[in-house]
């Protein structure tokens, strides 16, 4: 890091700072299922943009100011959002179509703005194009250090908004019951995510800035079904991808900033889509197929210990690889014990099931549990009593 | 102004500008009930990539091969968003976001990457297209219209617009009944045999239809905003389905003939010399028309007991 | 419809599996995940009779129906709606789904929604012609919603909806209805309604089956009962069936026994 220069290496601080507070904050938005709220937000930052552009040079002083670009897009950003809930709450509208509207409409403004602009001081480029698409190139020191600051800030917030706003993402009726004024977290949970997208304007660019806000969550998720882990785990792909970025950027000077971090997000976001043990699809998509042999080999055991046939033909192909039946569908001795040991557990479980003393127990039925890995013998040997009578019938 | 001078200069970006709003409202009154509005604004995101991947793999900078590409890239995005909400288990307002992030930033990269600085290919140009430029040269005042020689050299970007437009408007009225009943109550839908699958997928590939056909003329900025703002403030002025239809189409040209001028002359109206973007006056035009309906108009606010989740 | 039954795959179905019964179900299993919500489920229902499909919360009673409708996809099982597989059925029966299933403030009116129930007769393009809006308005008036007719839909009570639902597949003029929870927090009135429309049917040789979670009013209402928690427990007429100890089986430890005395009397 320290070969790459000293400029790389706070350019790299930066963005790591900014990966590590938009993964928490926007972790917290992916929970409350609110995560494209920050897109409405990056877009509704332009028209704020332009306009501080314009009021800085009216008044006399260099447009391109960064603090002063900021704020202007935090102000207009800010008016987005509490127009986006607005229309949610006012009209019959989804918040979905109010994320649409505001995005869309902001936006345009801002590109209306842009060409103002241009049409104002002809021959003279105001730059703010790079706010589109995020630009390291020509960074002062200050910029960078501005945005090491704000993502410090950012993340020093959110962790001592922690708990409540967990609590208002996890369950917002137990909060409001538990004496939380759920309107007013949501709103901090917002603020820091403005934050976080006037802060990464200048690195990733408005439109980009909302993929650091909802792939590292995204990601985290695959891995962990606990909250609080999925925020810190967000948080250090957030903090990786924003690292990488930034160097590999550095290195390569025509590579974007912006552009490589989301890839790279992604690529980690793809690793859990894909490999996660728990919610990953290789790993559903086994448990899935396991599972749909289980039912069909038991149905079939069923219809053989009553006499029915099998029709379905990957419960046929199952037993027969299992050597329960021949070719042609009969079924073979082994087949026949197995079958009966099959419906000689399902009485037992229909048994159970009614025996409101076996209550905890029965709860456990799923149609494929043999009994005796959830009953002790004696239990068993109780149950059997009840089994004879009807069993004879 | 004379016709002399509208004709060439105003009539064809003006033409180009309703049908390209009217192409995108129509879906999007299918999209806003079905809570799909975003999709809009995912295929729009991923134009960009579409149109680099067609320019890369053909080499030039030709209208069909961009097209196809973004269409390509519309449906890949379409695609990979279901594919992450079921198998992923992600709810799908950050599925989309998750997608189109990421092939926007592929767009912006491959787009770095290669050589293209030689030719008009550009992000800008993709956000928000030039609407202004879509003129007609050999036209010489009204009686132009009625000149076969001239009307041929009206921009291709009107006849695109227009046969999408006709196509979108046909298939609406073809499926409208199925459309309806599957956007209602899908559960029934299925129960009577309609192809409810098959109908949502139409549905989006009519959608991406319109962002392609529309961002060619005008940008992506015009088609999020057509998607969405014309259907939501026609569903705040009336109950019925048709009814804000109607609405929504108007809104639609209301909003790209007033941005269009507003644009256009605004400027000059104030005592300044240049115009300002068209497609971001229109987008701004129907935001406002949103805001009126939103304020005032007469189905503004939810009513009834049951409200589904 | 992709509905992967057994039935479907092509195969020619051996004579002996067709079953008479206007709806019967064989080897249904379905999950949620890797959990079953049904697992293994036969039934039979029984012609020109109302039956209800009855269990505790989470015991699969909607699932049934949708699996069984392919609105949902099963594991496993078959379906079959008079005598044939369920595609080809589709046109004879009407499904009323559970009324919070959909977005009541849909732009559509009270009319609009009961002629979603003639769509096989009026196809993609047909206009509605007035013997259409006769048939629709004759549907309403059997529930006692003909007043209603140009009422936006969000505007109704929860048993006003019900009873647009229920309108809705009397315009299907079907053989077999099948009802998702239609007595779910409605009142007196509609239930009133409803009840005597299902049981019109009935008398007209129709089927229907509800899925029912008010035990008090099963033995008034019902023929047939089919009692269910995850697997089939007992089914058959309700003189019969609707008893005590298959009570207790269906729901556990949930009913206390005293309650379970009182209602299978």
């Amino acid at each position: 890091m320290l070969a790459l220069g000293y400029n790389a290496a706070l350019v790299a601080t930066g963005a790591g700072l900014l990966g590590v507070a938009a993964g928490v904050t926007g972790s917290f938005l992916f929970l409350r299922k609110r995560a494209l709220v920050s897109d409405a937000m990056s877009h509704a930052t332009l028209p704020g943009l332009a306009l501080a552009f314009m009021v800085m040079t009216v008044l006399g002083g260099d447009g391109r100011a960064l603090p002063g670009l900021l704020a202007g897009s935090a102000l207009s950003a800010w008016l987005g959002v509490l127009t986006v809930s607005w229309l949610s709450r006012r009209t019959r509208l989804g918040e979905d179509a109010a994320i649409g509207a505001v995005l869309s409409v902001f936006f345009g403004l801002g590109i209306v703005g842009l060409t103002v602009i241009q049409s104002l001081n002809t021959g003279r480029q105001a730059g703010l194009e790079t706010f589109l698409l995020g630009s390291t190139a020509g960074m002062l020191f200050s910029d960078a250090l501005t945005i090491a600051l704000g993502g410090a800030l950012t993340l020093a917030l959110a962790w001592l908004l922690r708990r409540p706003m967990l609590m208002v993402a996890f369950d917002p009726d137990y909060a409001t019951a538990t004496g939380r004024d759920v309107a007013r977290i949501d709103l901090a949970m917002l603020a820091l995510a403005l934050a976080v997208t006037v802060v990464g304007l200048k690195i990733v660019g408005l439109i980009l800035i909302v993929a650091l806000l909802i792939i590292p969550p995204v990601a985290a998720r695959f891995w962990s079904d606990r909250a609080d882990r999925v925020v810190l785990l967000s948080g250090i792909i957030g903090g990786g991808a924003g690292v990488t970025g930034a160097l590999l950027s550095g290195m390569a000077p025509d590579l974007p900033t912006g552009p490589i971090i989301v890839l790279i997000a992604f690529g980690l976001f793809a690793v859990g889509f894909f490999f996660s043990p728990g919610r990953g699809v290789l790993a559903a998509v086994l448990r899935h197929r396991r599972f749909q042999r289980r039912v069909h080999m038991r149905q079939g055991l069923l219809a053989i210990a009553q006499g029915q046939p099998v029709y379905e033909r990957l419960t046929l192909r199952l037993l027969r690889r299992a050597g329960l039946i021949r070719a042609d569908a009969v079924a073979t001795d082994a087949g026949r014990a197995v079958a009966a040991k099959a419906l000689l557990d399902e009485h037992r479980w229909q048994i159970l099931r009614a025996d409101p003393r076996f209550e905890t127990a029965a709860a456990l039925y799923d149609g494929l549990r043999p009994l005796d890995t959830v009953l002790t013998p004696d239990q068993l040997t109780e149950i059997d009593r009840n089994l004879r009578p009807e069993a004879a019938t | 102004m004379t016709g002399v001078e509208f004709v060439p200069l105003s009539l064809p970006p003006l033409l180009i500008g309703a049908f390209a709003a009217l192409a995108c409202a129509i879906p999007g009154n299918f999209l806003l009930l079905r809570r799909q509005a975003l999709i809009g604004d995912a295929i729009s995101h991923v134009v960009l990539p579409g149109i680099v991947m067609g320019f890369l793999l053909t080499g030039v900078v030709s209208t069909w091969p961009m097209m196809l590409g973004a269409a390509a890239a519309a449906i890949v995005a379409v695609v990979l968003i279901e594919t992450i909400r079921r198998l992923g288990r992600i709810e799908p307002g950050a599925a989309m976001g998750v997608v189109f992030t990421t092939l926007f930033a592929a767009g912006v990269l491959l787009l770095e990457q290669s050589d293209t600085s030689s030719v008009h290919l550009d992000v800008e140009h993709a956000l928000y297209g030039n609407l202004e430029s879509l003129i007609w040269l050999d036209a010489t005042g009204w009686k132009s219209l009625l000149d076969v020689e001239a009307l041929a050299a009206l921009p291709p970007e009107l006849f695109r617009m227009v046969a999408v437009f006709v196509a979108i408007a046909l298939l609406t009225g073809l499926f409208w009944r199925p459309l309806t009943i599957a956007t209602f109550d899908e559960g029934f839908a299925r129960t009577l045999g309609l192809p409810v699958t098959a109908l949502s997928l139409g549905l989006v590939i009519a959608a991406a239809i319109a962002a392609v056909a529309a961002f060619d003329a005008v940008g992506s900025i015009i088609v999020i905003a057509m998607f969405i703002c014309p259907p939501a403030a026609a569903r705040l002025m009336t109950n019925r389905l048709g009814h804000q239809l109607g609405w929504s189409a108007a809104f639609a040209v209301l909003s790209a003939v007033l941005g269009y001028v507003l644009a256009g002359y605004g400027p000059l109206w104030l005592g300044f010399e240049n115009a300002v973007s068209a497609a971001g006056m229109i987008a701004t035009v129907s935001g406002v028309i949103l805001v009126l309906a939103a304020m005032f108009g007469p189905c503004r606010h939810r009513v009834g007991a049951a409200q589904a989740d | 419809m992709e509905l992967d039954l057994a039935t479907d795959n092509g195969q020619p179905r051996p004579e002996t599996t067709r079953d008479d019964s206007p709806f019967a179900i064989r080897g249904l299993t379905v999950s949620y995940g890797d959990k079953p919500a049904l697992f293994s489920v036969d039934a039979t229902f029984p012609a020109a009779a109302m039956s209800a499909i009855i269990g505790p919360n989470g015991a699969g009673k909607s699932t049934l129906l949708k699996a069984a409708l392919g609105i949902v996809k099963p594991v496993s099982g078959r379906v079959t709606m008079l005598g044939q597989p369920l595609k080809r059925a589709l046109d004879r029966v009407a499904y009323v789904p559970q009324r919070a299933s959909v977005d009541w403030d849909f732009p559509a009116r009270v009319i609009d929604v009961v002629l979603m129930g003639l769509s096989r007769e009026l196809g993609l393009l047909r206009r509605v012609r007035p013997h259409h809006l006769d048939k629709a308005m004759t549907c309403l008036a059997r529930v006692g919603m003909d007043g209603f007719a140009d009422r936006q839909i969000g505007q109704l009570s929860g048993g006003q909806q019900q009873r647009v639902f229920l309108a809705r597949a009397l315009a299907q003029q079907a053989e077999v209805y099948l009802l998702d929870e239609p007595f779910a927090g409605v009142d007196a009135a509609t239930e009133k309604a409803i009840i005597g429309v299902l049981k019109s049917l009935r008398d007209d040789g129709k089927t229907v089956v509800a899925v029912h979670h008010d035990l008090a009013t099963v033995t008034e209402y019902f023929d047939h009962v089919f009692l269910i928690n995850q697997t089939r427990i007992a089914e058959g007429p309700t003189v019969e069936t609707f008893t005590a100890a298959n009570l207790q089986a269906t729901y556990r430890g949930r009913l206390a026994l005293q309650q379970i005395d009182r209602l299978a009397g």
